[in-house]
C-alpha cells in the first residue's frame, strides 16, 4: 500500500456511463479530481450532475469505463476488498434496517465492520454521544425523525473510524436544524483527521467545506477552496433596495438590466451579481456592497457555462410576460380567495394541524413553511381537496371545497411534488391530456398547446416521454399542464426541490408574472432563501402555525435587536427551537 | 461451514427482521396453509353422486332391481324418468351428467347378445368426469347382470374375467396423489417470492448498497440471506407434510427423513431461483411479479402434479425437464404413496441437486460487489 | 363529462401501449398460456405403459394380448418372466400396468370355462389409474363379445350402447381450451384494472386527477373502459385461435358468447377496482389480484369439476364469476346452447358486476374525495 501518496481520492480521466432507455448516458466525462487527506471536500452540483457516480465510483461500488480510480492509494478496480476495509460509506437514503432498533443496527454494522466486542462498545457509545442518538437505543429505525435517522446511517458508517468518509447528500430532505447538527458532527470529525467527501445540492453548505468539487452535467467545472471560488466575484454582489417599488418588482427590472448576471430576492432587497466590479446603480435605487457567497460563483460560472455552450437560447430566458387574458388590469381589489378558519385535521388519534386559520388575497404568493412534520403537507393537501379537515371551514374562490366542488377544482391548478406526470407519454400527449380533462377542445385546446410548447420552450421535446426529460424540462411541463386552463389558484408543491439553481430562478420568475397578472399562488418550499419570494407566509411547528405574516415581519419576529440582516433560515430556526425546545425537553 | 462473526450478524439481523415485520412469516406460513386448504379441498378428481337420469320406459321387476342397485351405489344419485324427452333436456340443462336408457324391451332383451336394450349417454363436455361415469356406469351394469344371472340360475360364463390389484393406492383417492404435488407446487411459490421479496427490498431501501461497501464478502452476504429463508422454508415445508398428514390423511410409506431431505434439496432450488430473480430484477414489484409467472403456472401444469406428463406432447414432455417442481412431485408422490425407491429417488434427487448447482452458480456469476 | 372520460380512456391506452413492460404483459403470457394448457392440460390418457407377464403358452392368451398390441391407448414397454419383475417396473413408473396369465388362461377357455386375466396397476395418479381400468375393461369385454361367438359358449349378456354427447371422442382439450378464454380474460382484466389506481397513486398523478373536476365516477370508468375493450379484444382473439387453431366447434349462438364476456368482463373489472381501490401500492395490488386469482381459478370448475368439491366449498364458487361463465363458454362452443338456456348464468354475473362496480364506487367516493 502505498502510504506515502497525499490524496484521500484520485479520480483520472474517468467517464462512466449508462443505458438509459437504450441509449448511452454519460454520467461522468473525463473527470480528474484530487481529493486531499485530513480535510472536509463538497461536491456540489444540480440533480444529474454525476454526484452519486462519483461516490459509487469511490466507493469502489462501480469501475470507471474509462480512467483509473485510487482509493488512499488502492486500485478501485483491483483493490476492492482492501478499499472497503478502511472507507466508512453513506449512500444518498442511507439503508437503515427499520425494522431494527438504533442498537441492533449500530450491532450489525460493528460486526460487518469486523469489531471485537469491546472495541464495539467503547466506539459505539462515543457515537452515540457524538449523535445525541443515546436515548433511543431501544427505538426502531423506522420511527426516528429523518434527521436522527441520517445521524444513525453517519454513526453506522463510522463504526471503525474509517480513513476516507464518503456522504452522498447526507442533508437531503433534513431540515434546517438537523442538517446544522449534521453539519457539526462532520466538521468534528475533520478534527481528529479524517478525510471526507461529501456531496450536496444545498449551495449554502459549501461554505462549510474546505476543498470544493463543482460538476455539472458530468463534468467537472472547477476544483478550488471556497475563497478562491468567489474571489473573481469580489465587489460585484450588490444588495439593492428600492424606497417605492416592490421587491418583485424591482429584481424582475434588475433582472432585465445589461451587465446583471443574477438577481434574488433577499431579505427586503435585491441580491444583484454584476458582470464588472461596479453599481449600476439607477436612482433612486441604493446599492450596497456585500461579500459574494457561493450560490453567486456558481450562478454565474453556469451562466456563462451555458452561454458559450448554446449562443441561441440564452439563460434565464427574459421570456415575454405570460399571456394571461384573466387579469389585463394591474390593480386588484383585494379579495380573498382562500379562507381558512380553526381548521383541524386527525389521523387517528395524532392531531396533524391544530386548528389554524389563515386567509389569502387574490394575486398573492403565499408560502407555506414548516419543517419535516410540521404539517404542512396535510394543511396543502386540505386546501386543494386531497384530504377533508375533520372540523373548521375552508373555503377557497369563495365555495367550500367538498365533494361535490367539481366547479371550483375547474379554477384550480396544481403541481405536486416530483413533478407527477405520466411517464410513458409524450410531452404532447401530456399537455392534450390535462387540456381535455380541463374542457379544453377544438380551436382553444390548439392554441393553448402551441401556447405551453412556446412559452415553457418545450417544442424541441413535444415528442419526447415525459420520462425522459431533464428534472428542469419534467418541472416545466408539469408547469405547462398545470396553467392549460388558465386556473385562478395554483397550488405548487415543492416545486423546484432537486433542480438546479438556473432552473429554479426561471422558474420564480414565471410565477412572479402569474402573480402579477392576478394569479393566487400558494407554494411549499424547503429553500428558505425561497420564502423571501413570497407575498404573505406561515410558518408551521408541530401543527400550528408560529408565525405570519411577511417575510419582513417573520424575520423581524425571530431578531434580537442586534441583529440586522438575519436571513430566513436564521430565522426559521431560532423560531422553531423558541417553539419546540420545551416540548422537546418534556419527551 | 465459514460461520464467521459477520455472518452470524446478517442472519440475525435477517431473523430480527423476519420477526418484526410479518409479511415474510405470512408467506412461509399462512401462504401454505390457505393454498393447500384451497387446493386440497377445491381440487379433486373424485366423482361422487353423480347425478344420472334413468329412464324406465316400462318398468317390471327387473327395472325396479336395476334401479335400486344403481342407488345403493355411492357413485350415482340416481333419478328416475319415464320419458327419454325430459331426461335429454335435463342434460341439456346440467341436471344430470348422463341418462341410463332401460328400453321398453329391456327384461326380453336382456340375454340376447346382439340387442342393446340399454343405452347410456353422457354429457361429454367435461371429457375427464364423463369417461369416469362411462366407467362406473358399466362396472354397475356388468356386476348387476352377473348377479342376474346367478339368481335366476343362468350359467353366465365370460371368457376372460379381470382381477384387479391395485397397488399405492387400492382406492384410488385422488387426494392421496394431489396433496403431495400440492405441496410441490406451494413450495415452489413460497421459496421464490420469500428470496425474490426478500433481496429485491434490500436493493430498493438502498440497503444493500451499504452493505457491499462493508468488508463482508459476497459469500457473506448470499448466505446471510440463505440461511434464514431456508429454516424458515422447512418450517413452511414441515407443517405442509403435517397437513398432509392429518387433515388430509395422505398415508405416508417412505421415510420421513428422506422426504425432508427431498424437501431441503427442493427448497435450496427454490431459494436459488428467488435469489436469482432478485439478483436481476432488484425492484420489489417485478421480482414479485417474475416470481409468479415462472414459478406457478409452470409447476401447476408441467410438473405432472395434475396432468399426466406422459400424455403431453413430445415437445412439451421435453419442456418438463426444465421445471424443478416436476421431479419434486415424482420424489413426494414416491415417498408418500410407494416408499424408499431408491432408482426414483435417486434420480429425481440428482436432478434437484444439478439445478440447485445451476442457479446458485448463476447467481454467483451475477452478482458482485458492485452496482453495475 | 363524455369528453373528459374519453381523455381518460385515450390517455389509459397511451399508457398501456406506449410502456414496452405493459404491452409485453397484455399479449405475451395470454398467448403463451393459451398454447401450453391447450397442448399440456389434457386428461386424456394415451399410450399407457404396460408389461406383460404371460404364464401361458396358449394361443388364446396371445390372440386376446393382441386386442392391446392393436389398441392406440396401449403401448407396451416390456415382457416379463417373474414375478419378481413386477415391482421393480411399477415402483419406477416404467409401466403403469402389468398383465398377468395365469398358467392355465387359455386351457380354461378353451375348455369354456372362465380365463382369469390379472391387472397390477400403479395407482398412485388415481385419474390415470381409473381410466386406464376402464380402457383395460372395454378392451377385455370387445374380445368376449367376439370369442363368444363362437360355438359352446350358452348364453351372452346384452351389451349396452353408450354414446356421449356434444364431445362424442371424449376429448379433454374440448373441455379445457374454451375455458381458457374465461382464465385469460380473467387475468387480464385484472391486470389492467386490479393495478391501475395504484400506479398512479404511486406516481402521484392520482393527486393530479383529483385536483381536476373530474367526479370519482368519471375516474371509475376512465378506469374501467380501457379494461373493457382490451378485455373484449383478448376474448374474441383468445375465442378465434380456440376455434381455428385447436378446432374446438363453434356450435352455440354468438350473442349468447358476446352477452357473457360483456357481463363477465364489467364482474371482473369491478373485482379488479375494487381491489385498486383498496391497495395503496402496486406491490398490494399485485398480492390483491394474486389471492383473488388463485382462488377463483382453482374454485371454478375450470379444472376440475364444481360437483367434486365439499359442500360449503360449493357455496362459496357461487360468488365467483368465473364459475357462470365457464358454464356460458362451454354451453355455446359445445353444446350449442343460445341466449335462453343460459339466463340462469346471466343473472348471477350481472349482479356481481352491479354489487363490485358499486363497491369500487363507494370506496372512490369516500376515501378519496
Amino acid at each position: 500500500m502505498d502510504t506515502a501518496s497525499s490524496a484521500a481520492l484520485e479520480l483520472v480521466a474517468c467517464s462512466k456511463r449508462f443505458q438509459r432507455a437504450g441509449q448511452p448516458v454519460w454520467a461522468l466525462k473525463a473527470v480528474t479530481v484530487h481529493v486531499a487527506r485530513g480535510r472536509v471536500t463538497g461536491l456540489l452540483g444540480p440533480d444529474g450532475a454525476g454526484k452519486t457516480t462519483l461516490m459509487r465510483l469511490a466507493a469502489s461500488l462501480l469501475h470507471p469505463d474509462q480512467g483509473e480510480v485510487r482509493v488512499l492509494g488502492l486500485n478501485s478496480r483491483t483493490q476492492g476488498a482492501q478499499i472497503h476495509q478502511q472507507i466508512g460509506y453513506m449512500p444518498q437514503r442511507f439503508g437503515l434496517y427499520e425494522e431494527l432498533t438504533v442498537q441492533e443496527n449500530l450491532d450489525l454494522y460493528a460486526a460487518l465492520q469486523g469489531l471485537d466486542r469491546t472495541q464495539q462498545r467503547l466506539r459505539q457509545e462515543e457515537l452515540l454521544t457524538l449523535t445525541a442518538l443515546g436515548p433511543f437505543g431501544a427505538r426502531r429505525a423506522g420511527q426516528l425523525s429523518g434527521g436522527m435517522k441520517q445521524k444513525l446511517g453517519l454513526a453506522c458508517a463510522l463504526l471503525r473510524a474509517p480513513a476516507l468518509l464518503l456522504l452522498d447528500e447526507p442533508t437531503v430532505g433534513v431540515d434546517p436544524i438537523s442538517r446544522r447538527e449534521l453539519w457539526h458532527i462532520i466538521l468534528g470529525l475533520r478534527q481528529q483527521g479524517l478525510s471526507v467527501l461529501v456531496s450536496t445540492a444545498y449551495l449554502d453548505e459549501a461554505e462549510r467545506c474546505d476543498d470544493l468539487l463543482l460538476l455539472h452535467e458530468g463534468r467537472l467545472l472547477t476544483q478550488a477552496p471556497h475563497p478562491v471560488m468567489t474571489a473573481p466575484l469580489q465587489g460585484c454582489c450588490f444588495r439593492v433596495t428600492h424606497p417605492e417599488q416592490s421587491r418583485r418588482a424591482l429584481q424582475a427590472q434588475l433582472r432585465q438590466r445589461m451587465g446583471v448576471l443574477d438577481a434574488t430576492i433577499q431579505a427586503d432587497g435585491v441580491r444583484v451579481v454584476c458582470q464588472e466590479p461596479r453599481a449600476l446603480t439607477q436612482p433612486p435605487e441604493q446599492w450596497t456592497l456585500v461579500a459574494p457567497r457561493f450560490e453567486d460563483a456558481f450562478v454565474a460560472r453556469l451562466t456563462q457555462a451555458q452561454r458559450s455552450a448554446s449562443t441561441s437560447s440564452v439563460h434565464p430566458a427574459p421570456s415575454a410576460p405570460v399571456s394571461n387574458p384573466l387579469a389585463p388590469q394591474p390593480a386588484f381589489s383585494p379579495e380573498v380567495v382562500i379562507e381558512v378558519q380553526a381548521l383541524v385535521r386527525r389521523f387517528g388519534a395524532f392531531e396533524a394541524v391544530k386548528g389554524i386559520s389563515f386567509t389569502v388575497l387574490r394575486g398573492q404568493i403565499f408560502g407555506l413553511l414548516g419543517a419535516n412534520g410540521a404539517g404542512k403537507t396535510t394543511t396543502f393537501h386540505m386546501l386543494c381537496g386531497l384530504l377533508s379537515p375533520t372540523s373548521g371551514t375552508l373555503r377557497v374562490a369563495g365555495e367550500p371545497l367538498g365533494r361535490a366542488a367539481a366547479q371550483v377544482r375547474q379554477h384550480l391548478g396544481y403541481v405536486s411534488q416530483k413533478f407527477s406526470l405520466y411517464g410513458h407519454l409524450s410531452v404532447q400527449q401530456n399537455l392534450a391530456f390535462f387540456s381535455s380533462l380541463y374542457g379544453l377542445r377544438g380551436p382553444q385546446k390548439k392554441a393553448r398547446m402551441r401556447w405551453a410548447l412556446e412559452e415553457f420552450e418545450l417544442a424541441p421535446f413535444a415528442q419526447a416521454n415525459s420520462q425522459d426529460l431533464p428534472l428542469g424540462y419534467k418541472q416545466r411541463l408539469a408547469l405547462a399542464c398545470a396553467l392549460m386552463h388558465e386556473p385562478l389558484i395554483l397550488f405548487l408543491d415543492e416545486p423546484t426541490s432537486g433542480v438546479d439553481p438556473l432552473a429554479r430562478r426561471e422558474f420564480w420568475n414565471r410565477i412572479n408574472q402569474l402573480a402579477d397578472a392576478g394569479v393566487t399562488v400558494m407554494i411549499t418550499t424547503h429553500f428558505m432563501e425561497e420564502a423571501e419570494y413570497c407575498d404573505q407566509l406561515v410558518l408551521m411547528s408541530l401543527g400550528e402555525i408560529l408565525a405570519q405574516g411577511t417575510p419582513h415581519s417573520v424575520r423581524a419576529l425571530a431578531a434580537r435587536p442586534d441583529q440586522e440582516h438575519l436571513s430566513m433560515e436564521e430565522a426559521f430556526i431560532t423560531l422553531i427551537q423558541q417553539h419546540e425546545s420545551p416540548l422537546r425537553r418534556a419527551s | 461451514m465459514i460461520v464467521t462473526p459477520r455472518l452470524r450478524a446478517l442472519v440475525r439481523k435477517e431473523f430480527l427482521q423476519i420477526l418484526r415485520d410479518p409479511s415474510a412469516l405470512a408467506i412461509a406460513f399462512v401462504l401454505p396453509v390457505f393454498l393447500l386448504f384451497l387446493f386440497g379441498y377445491g381440487v379433486s378428481l373424485d366423482a361422487h353422486h353423480l347425478p344420472v337420469a334413468v329412464v324406465v320406459e316400462q318398468p317390471t321387476q327387473e327395472t325396479n332391481e336395476f334401479v335400486a342397485g344403481l342407488s345403493q351405489s355411492t357413485y350415482f344419485q340416481p333419478q328416475v324418468y319415464t320419458q327419454l324427452a325430459a331426461a335429454r333436456k335435463a342434460l341439456m340443462q346440467h341436471q344430470v351428467q348422463g341418462i341410463l336408457w332401460l328400453r321398453s324391451d329391456f327384461t326380453r332383451a336382456l340375454w340376447q347378445q346382439r340387442s342393446a336394450p340399454l343405452g347410456i349417454l353422457v354429457n361429454g363436455v367435461d371429457a375427464n368426469t364423463a369417461r369416469l361415469l362411462q366407467g362406473y356406469l358399466q362396472g354397475v351394469w356388468q356386476t348387476w347382470i352377473q348377479q342376474q344371472a346367478l339368481r335366476t340360475g343362468q350359467v353366465l360364463r365370460l371368457p376372460v374375467t379381470l382381477q384387479n390389484r391395485i397397488w399405492f393406492n387400492p382406492a384410488l383417492r385422488s387426494r392421496n396423489y394431489l396433496v403431495p404435488g400440492l405441496i410441490a407446487v406451494i413450495m415452489t411459490l413460497i421459496g421464490a417470492l420469500l428470496t425474490a421479496l426478500v433481496v429485491a427490498r434490500e436493493w430498493e431501501r438502498g440497503t444493500m448498497e451499504a452493505l457491499m461497501a462493508t468488508p463482508a464478502s459476497l459469500l457473506e452476504l448470499l448466505l446471510g440471506k440463505l440461511i434464514p429463508y431456508f429454516l424458515l422454508g422447512m418450517g413452511g415445508m414441515a407443517l405442509s407434510v403435517l397437513m398432509a398428514l392429518v387433515l388430509f390423511a395422505v398415508p405416508l410409506q417412505g421415510s420421513l427423513v428422506l422426504l425432508m431431505l427431498a424437501s431441503a434439496l427442493f427448497l435450496l432450488v427454490a431459494l436459488g431461483m428467488g435469489l436469482l430473480i432478485s439478483t436481476v430484477a432488484r425492484n420489489q414489484f417485478v421480482a414479485g411479479q417474475i416470481a409468479i409467472i415462472v414459478t406457478f403456472l409452470p409447476a401447476f401444469i408441467l410438473s405432472g402434479f395434475i396432468f399426466d406428463i406422459g400424455s403431453m406432447p413430445e415437445p412439451i414432455q421435453i419442456l418438463t425437464h426444465l421445471v424443478a417442481a416436476r421431479y419434486f412431485v415424482t420424489l413426494l408422490q414416491c415417498l408418500f404413496l410407494a416408499g424408499n425407491v431408491p432408482a426414483v429417488l435417486l434420480t429425481n434427487a440428482g436432478a434437484l441437486l444439478l439445478m440447485a448447482l445451476l442457479f446458485f452458480g448463476l447467481t454467483w456469476r451475477h452478482s458482485r460487489k458492485r452496482l453495475d | 363529462m363524455a369528453a373528459r372520460i374519453w381523455a381518460l380512456i385515450i390517455k389509459e391506452f397511451l399508457a398501456l401501449l406506449k410502456h414496452k413492460a405493459s404491452r409485453v404483459v397484455l399479449i405475451g403470457p395470454p398467448f403463451i398460456q393459451l398454447l401450453v394448457f391447450g397442448y399440456a392440460a389434457t386428461f386424456d390418457v394415451n399410450q399407457i405403459p404396460y408389461a406383460v407377464f404371460n404364464e401361458d403358452s396358449g394361443s388364446v392368451a396371445r390372440t386376446m394380448l393382441g386386442y392391446f398390441e392393436g389398441s392406440p391407448t396401449f403401448h407396451q414397454t416390456a415382457l416379463i418372466s417373474h414375478e419378481s419383475q413386477i415391482a421393480p417396473l411399477l415402483d419406477t413408473q416404467q409401466v403403469l400396468l402389468v398383465l398377468h396369465v395365469a398358467p392355465r388362461f387359455s386351457r380354461d377357455i378353451l375348455g369354456h370355462q372362465s380365463g382369469q386375466l390379472q391387472v397390477i396397476l400403479d395407482g398412485r395418479n388415481s385419474n390415470t389409474a381409473a381410466i386406464a381400468l376402464n380402457d383395460v375393461s372395454a378392451l377385455i369385454n370387445q374380445f368376449n363379445q367376439d370369442w363368444m361367438r363362437q360355438p359352446g359358449w350358452s348364453i351372452s349378456p346384452a351389451i349396452p350402447e353408450i354414446r356421449a354427447w356434444y364431445n362424442p371422442n371424449l376429448i379433454s382439450r374440448w373441455f379445457i381450451v374454451p375455458g381458457i378464454v374465461a382464465l385469460l380474460t380473467l387475468v387480464v382484466t385484472l391486470l389492467v384494472t386490479g393495478l391501475s389506481v395504484a400506479r398512479e397513486r404511486e406516481m402521484g398523478t392520482l393527486d393530479q386527477l383529483l385536483v381536476s373536476p373530474l367526479r370519482p365516477l368519471e375516474i371509475l370508468m376512465g378506469k374501467a373502459l380501457p379494461g373493457f375493450f382490451i378485455g373484449l379484444l383478448e376474448a374474441g382473439l383468445i375465442s378465434l385461435l380456440v376455434v381455428v387453431w385447436f378446432h374446438v366447434p363453434f356450435t352455440g349462438s354468438l350473442p349468447a358468447l358476446v352477452l357473457g364476456v360483456v357481463l363477465f368482463l364489467w364482474a371482473a373489472i369491478g373485482i379488479g377496482l375494487m381491489i385498486s381501490s383498496l391497495a395503496s401500492t402496486q406491490q398490494q395490488g399485485l398480492l390483491g389480484v394474486f389471492l383473488f386469482l388463485v382462488p377463483a381459478v382453482i374454485l371454478s370448475g375450470f379444472s376440475t369439476p364444481i360437483a367434486n368439491m365439499p359442500e360449503p366449498v360449493q357455496w362459496l364458487t357461487f360468488l365467483n364469476p368465473m364459475r357462470y361463465f365457464l358454464v356460458i363458454v362451454r354451453g355455446v362452443f359445445l353444446e350449442g346452447d343460445g341466449v335462453s338456456l343460459l339466463w340462469p348464468q346471466y343473472w348471477p354475473l350481472a349482479l356481481l358486476a352491479l354489487a363490485s362496480m358499486s363497491t369500487a364506487h363507494w370506496r372512490f367516493r369516500t376515501h378519496m374525495g
